[in-house]
């Protein structure tokens, strides 16, 4: 082990009266990973802003590589090799893959002119460094997820990078993603590049982690050697409580079957499909990116039209390739990625909600009973335990696992016989997490037929009767609930 | 070279290349010297408006104060050429013209870039305030006789000549203004860093500050370059036009953003070529100039280029809606 590149002590930093960090201290070394965990609202995005230099502590101390601090502003920071990886990446979608990389190298550079070779160059070099072969007149809007963050992390490491801070960098990665992912870290390490993981798919990056930190409400509580961790015991410091995950209890074998899917086909998507579900049954299907998994899930609530193939509802054909028959016959449908394609950002969460029942609360005349509307929709808020500080803020101001939610008492107002969740808890820390499980087992047990398609893989096992596996678009394996363990899940998946 | 079909530029240039055989077949005279310098002609003042239009479009804004600006200098420079510098040769009033017109880019600048207001919503207010301050306390009468410099200016022609039907064509010498502010905007653009600065701001404005771009300067710049390019529009426009008449090019902005728009750029910013921008008013030229060519009443003017515009830029979106829906 090196010696400290950074070191905090006794940072504390408070926003108009609620501390966002207390007293919060640890170190990270030169070539060290390290895993700096805790649901949001703990502390952990405050911590990235401060070692950024977007945010001034209040209190503490920052030493970057033997130098005490004043206060540090992005620039100084990025001059002393901290480099940031925002969750969303914050790339350039317009411009080239060598441009992006070699953007701000330039601009620190105080390059007036555009050098084009130089950037290429710089941008090739790069790419070889972490051993990735994309191409650089690509347009980075033009690329998959995980392209765009080897990208992201190609530009941090065209300047001088001494530490590489990941924001939740395997939210949207497959398994075999985060594994090239992975192999990264360790030669950067072996370059003697340090790295600070921000993330809550923990599992995953405790095998490249030397050392864990765990932030619960401001403070760490917990911080030792990696291999003393594992994702139990994280589970419970990040969350202060045990979070017990079984498998759902058997399904009765009385219940009568809901939904019958008879050889649902789209060329080029998925082939072949057929499948039932039974009311109160929890079905997974999960599959890697690109299996057809999410093509899959909007077709049956009609979002993707299939060449042929029929869906029947308690007996009732629905009629393929529309979303609003889907709606009334009585599917519905959570996105995986609802902030774009599920909620309303800028309106309330009350609006957000009642927007589903806008029909139902009409007169003859079409004129909307508000009053109606909106005491339902408050009603749905409470039922699914939505934290929100007021029902009237917008529903951007949200966490992740509030915003999933607040999608969820939308359809739970419309009273659907069958929900389809796709990702349910992508984004979400790991508390919330536990919730939203135990609400899909809740809605179940009202004799809902749910369908939760996902590629995290405890998820599945910890909410589902019945697992389906999916492979380049064809259902090829029917798994019981207990009669698989995870590694095994992940070779079926993959193999 | 492989052509790109989901491109706009492709498709301008075959709808540009399809009307002039239209009228080519139906009028053999179309097909003429005269023609193109008429076109070339109808493209001068438009081109300029359109690149200013188009660097603030990649860099995620919009203009439409510019036509105003254009009016306001044109008129205040004759005016001020004529009541107190009537000495001022051509070079001087077309400097003059730019620096009036970069001093009113400069409070648009003021108020996006430093006090980050909404392009729109500001350029709309300065767009009647600039005009309205004009002709309120300017003046509002045609300015019949324009200052020497600018005199001298309309009647400099590049290429002058004869048909053989005896008839005269001639180019104008403004038309090297705007290739030169073409080359000028290309050169910024593509081979400065500031230029890619531009791009990058239209990409993400989120992602530019994170890394330490200068956000408010570059944006600060922009509107300073095209309220320099619509001053020198607007010089150009009087000399040629050889009056100064306060009531003129308003109202052209939203055509000049079609014609960019038409040429492939974005509304939503990062987006656009000069190539598509310069076709997009090659055919808007075509339209406003040579419809009836083709037996098209002139009234239908409007409708054809609405039209066009809802086939140029709905047929690529559509295009690219139904390569996403194959593939997801």
């Amino acid at each position: 082990m090196g010696e400290a590149f950074v070191t905090l002590a006794g940072v504390t930093k408070t926003y108009s009266g609620i501390t966002a960090l207390d007293d919060v201290g640890f170190a990270i070394a030169a070539g060290e990973a390290v895993c700096l965990a805790g649901e949001n609202g703990s502390g952990k995005s405050t911590l990235i802003k401060i070692l950024a230099g977007v945010e001034q502590p209040d209190r503490g101390l920052i030493r970057i590589a033997g130098t005490d601090q004043g206060a540090l502003n992005p620039r100084l920071s990025a001059d002393a090799g901290i480099k940031v990886i925002f969750q969303d990446f914050s790339l350039f979608p317009n411009l080239s893959v060598a441009e992006n990389i070699a953007f701000s190298a330039e601009i620190g550079a105080g390059a007036r002119l555009v050098r084009r070779s130089r950037m290429r160059a710089l941008a090739r070099r790069t790419l070889e460094r972490i051993r990735v072969d994309i191409p650089l007149d690509a347009a980075v809007e033009s690329l998959p997820v995980a392209h765009k963050q080897l990208v992201a992390i190609a530009r941090a490491l065209a300047t001088e990078a001494r530490l590489i801070i990941m924001d939740e960098p395997t939210t949207a990665l497959t398994e075999r993603e985060v594994r090239v992912l992975l192999d990264i870290i360790r030669r950067l390490k072996a370059d003697g590049v340090a790295v600070l993981f921000v993330s809550h798919k923990l599992a995953e990056v405790l095998e490249v982690c030397e050392h864990v930190v765990v932030l619960r409400n401001g403070r760490k509580v917990a911080e030792g050697q990696a291999r003393d961790f594992d994702a139990g015991s994280l589970t419970r410091h990040m969350t202060g409580r045990a979070v017990a995950e079984a498998p759902p209890a058997p399904l009765p074998e009385t219940a009568p079957l809901l939904l019958r899917v008879e050889g649902l086909h789209k060329e080029g998507a998925f082939a072949e499909v057929s499948f039932g579900l039974r009311a109160g049954e929890v079905l997974g299907v999960s599959g890697l990116l690109g299996s057809g998994r999410t093509a899959l899930a909007k077709a049956l609530f009609g979002l993707v039209a299939p060449d042929r193939g029929t869906i029947t509802l308690d007996g009732r054909a629905v009629p393929l390739g529309d979303p609003v028959a889907a709606a009334a016959a009585g599917i519905g449908y959570v996105p995986e990625d609802r902030l774009t394609e599920g909620l309303f950002l800028t309106q309330s969460v009350l609006q957000n909600v009642a927007i589903g029942r806008l029909g139902a609360h009409e007169d003859r005349l079409g004129v909307l009973d508000l009053g109606g509307l909106l005491a339902e929709a408050r009603g749905w808020l409470g039922r699914l335990s939505v934290k929100a500080p007021d029902p009237d803020a917008p529903v951007r101001s949200l966490s992740g696992g509030n915003q999933q939610r607040v999608v969820l008492a939308r359809w739970m107002a419309r009273s659907p016989r069958v929900l389809v969740l796709n990702g349910p808890s992508v984004g979400v820390d790991v508390g919330s997490k536990a919730e939203i499980h135990a609400i899909i087992a809740d809605l179940a047990a009202q004799g809902l037929g749910v369908i939760v398609i996902s590629d995290d893989l405890p998820e599945i096992l910890c909410t589902c009767h019945r697992i389906l596996v999916m492979r380049a678009g064809r259902l090829v394996e029917d798994i019981a609930a207990g009669r698989v363990g995870e590694a095994d899940l992940a070779h079926r998946l993959a193999s | 070279m492989r052509i790109d079909w989901t491109r706009n530029e492709t498709l301008v240039a075959l709808v540009i290349l399809g009307f002039c055989a239209l009228a080519a077949l139906s009028d053999p005279g179309f097909l003429s010297v005269a023609t193109l310098t008429d076109l070339l002609r109808g493209g001068i003042v438009l081109g300029i408006f359109a690149t200013g239009a188009l660097v603030v479009l990649i860099s995620g804004g919009i203009d439409v104060s510019f036509t105003a600006v254009a009016a306001f200098t044109m008129y205040v420079t004759a005016m001020l050429l004529n009541a107190a510098m009537p000495w001022m040769p051509w070079w001087g009033a077309i400097a003059l013209g730019m620096a009036i017109g970069a001093a009113l880019g400069s409070i648009n600048a003021v108020l996006i870039a430093v006090m980050g207001l909404p392009t729109l919503i500001v350029t709309l207010g300065t767009l009647s305030i600039f005009r309205g301050f004009m002709l309120t306390f300017v003046g509002q009468k045609q300015i019949t006789t324009l200052p020497p410099g600018m005199r001298e200016f309309g009647r400099m022609m590049v290429i002058r000549g004869e048909n053989a039907d005896g008839s005269f064509y001639s180019l104008h010498a403004a038309f090297l203004a705007t290739v030169a502010v073409i080359v000028v905007t290309w050169a910024i653009l593509h081979r400065t860093m500031l230029g890619r600065q531009i791009f990058a701001i239209g990409g993400s404005v989120e992602s530019a500050r994170r890394i330490g771009i200068d956000v408010r300067g570059v944006q600060f710049f922009v509107y300073v370059y095209v309220g320099m390019l619509a001053g020198l529009a607007g010089i150009i426009h009087a000399s040629m036009a050889r009056v100064a008449n306060p009531f003129d090019l308003v109202g052209l902005e939203l055509s000049v953003i079609a014609a960019v728009v038409l040429g492939g750029a974005r509304l939503s910013g990062g987006h656009g070529t000069l190539t598509g921008t310069v076709l997009g008013v090659a055919l808007i030229v075509l339209v406003r100039n040579s419809l009836v060519v083709i037996g098209i009443p002139t009234t239908w003017q409007s409708v054809t280029i609405g039209a066009l515009i809802l086939l140029g830029t709905g047929l690529p979106a559509w295009q690219a809606k139904r390569a996403a829906a194959r593939a997801a």
